[in-house]
């Protein structure tokens, strides 16, 4: 029974464990690097705090008249200061150097985010072409290097895929550059790491590492025209005014308010990586997006019904 | 050299000269800051060639050096063995050499820190 309070913190610790967000399942150079040195941070640690605790029982059993006065002062000094001093040195020169911006070219793509109270506008800005709007969802190419240039357009956000790199701060006008490389193809997750409002939790978004010819591929289909079937759903989209803050190209709808609806049908999760992508869950956000997230700056359409929202629901799955 | 001694040995530590060390460790952190700050604003990156951010440096480096000096020099006056602990005139002056000494080492140790990252990121980010 005792054991079982140990089991406590242990379950607590590993909750938190999935391999979609996460410093330690990591997919990105920067986050393998970080990854690493915090490695040898704990591992020195431990060592290190196994060492005082050795020298420090040693000290206590140690008979009485066996320690000088001077040699204690000596041991004090070495082992106090100087070794400490120098030991901090060494991992500040060896970790300093992550720091530093993996180098950028004019041909490389540039991703640019910017955070909403609690969404993300993203547009893709392949060098020499004119840009994807998108929203709620990151791709990156493997193996190339990407230039995410962040901002925010009302409080402060921060930016940050667990698996990708470290976290980027999103400040209104100023943008922040982070350069990244992932390695390895997969499905992540990334979030705001920085308080910004009521539902600051609920403001996450997919990443989604593609092998760079899929990703060529994904990125150019977007400039072959895209026809627009036009039915119920697509109506009372017009008729709702949805059109007022969302885009759909191949529309008529071109406002930026809110997320860029062109490829909704594609999204992995609705809601800025919070519901599961299904007709239910999106006509439900449409019908009431605050019972989802408090204080999001959508308005609710109670008087649409159900049918009706999951109609609206129905088209905008379509769109991909 | 005249019958009053060598000019470190006639000045005298104090509490004043104690906070001499890590006074110029702030100084120098702040100067670090100004510089890093006033080379992104006007250059819009680091300089190539930091002569001001090097002299400033080997300027504090010098400076605590120089008292740590002093201080380790009037902290040796001979007489009995430590503990040195009475309130006599002699073992405050001890104590207070002693401890000027030992913030010299940290403040040499800070300004050094301080000057890593200039050295590796070469960046205004
Ligand atoms: C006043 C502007 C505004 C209007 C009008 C509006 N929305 Fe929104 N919509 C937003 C904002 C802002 C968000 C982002 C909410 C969040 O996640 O914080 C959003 C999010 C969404 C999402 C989720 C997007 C995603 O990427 O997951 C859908 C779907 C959506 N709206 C559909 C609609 C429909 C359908 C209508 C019309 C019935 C509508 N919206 C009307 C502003 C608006
Ligand atoms: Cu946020």
């Amino acid at each position: 029974m005792r054991r079982a309070w140990l089991c406590t913190p242990l379950l607590l610790a590993t909750g938190g464990c999935n391999a979609t967000q996460s410093t330690l399942d990591v997919f990105g150079a920067e986050a393998r690097e970080i990854r690493h040195i915090a490695m040898i941070l704990t591992v020195g640690a431990i060592v290190i705090l196994a060492i005082v605790v050795a020298l420090y029982v040693r000290a206590v059993r140690a008979p009485e008249g066996r320690l000088s006065h001077e040699a204690g002062m000596r041991m004090v000094l070495w082992v106090g200061a100087i070794g400490p001093a120098v030991i901090l040195a060494a991992l500040l020169v060896y970790a300093l150097p992550a720091m530093r911006p993996r180098p950028t070219s004019p041909v490389d793509m540039v991703i640019r985010v910017e955070g909403e109270q609690f969404w993300w506008r993203v547009a893709y800005v392949p060098p020499g072409a004119t840009p994807m709007l998108s929203a709620n969802e990151v791709r990156v190419p493997v193996g190339r290097t990407v230039a995410f240039e962040l901002t925010a357009q009302d409080v402060l956000h921060s930016f940050w895929i667990p698996g990708l790199a470290g976290k980027m701060d999103m400040i209104p006008g100023r943008t922040n550059r982070l350069v990244v490389r992932a390695e390895k193809a997969g499905r992540y997750r990334g979030v705001c790491a920085e308080f910004c409002g009521l539902s600051h939790a609920l403001m996450a978004f997919d990443v989604i590492a593609m092998p760079a010819d899929a990703f060529d591929a994904w990125l150019a289909r977007d400039s072959v025209s895209i026809a627009r079937s036009a039915g119920r759903g697509a109506a009372l989209f017009d008729a709702q005014g949805c059109g007022g803050c969302h885009a759909i190209r191949g529309t008529s709808h071109v406002a930026t308010i809110g997320p860029d609806l062109s490829h909704f049908g594609e999204r992995l999760t609705v809601g800025a990586g919070i519901l599961p992508p299904s007709v239910e869950a999106t006509a439900a956000f449409i019908r009431a997006p605050q019972a989802t997230k408090p204080g999001v700056r959508m308005p609710a359409y109670p008087q649409l019904s159900d049918a009706d929202a999951r109609m609206i629901a129905t088209y905008l799955k379509g769109l991909r | 050299m005249t019958d009053r001694g060598k000019w470190h040995e006639r000045l005298k530590v104090t509490l004043w000269t104690l906070i001499v060390p890590p006074i110029l460790w702030a100084g120098h952190f702040l100067f670090s800051y100004l510089w890093a700050a006033i080379s992104c604003a006007k250059a819009g990156a680091f300089m190539t060639f930091p002569i001001v951010f090097v002299a400033g440096t080997l300027l504090a480096l010098a400076l605590i050096g120089l008292s740590g000096w002093i201080a380790w020099r009037q902290g040796g006056t001979p007489g009995s063995s430590a503990p040195h602990e009475d309130g006599t005139d002699i073992d405050r002056l001890r104590f207070i050499a002693k401890s000027t000494l030992l913030l010299a080492g940290l403040s040499f140790v800070g300004v050094l820190f301080t000057v890593l990252p200039v050295i590796f990121l070469r960046d205004c980010m």
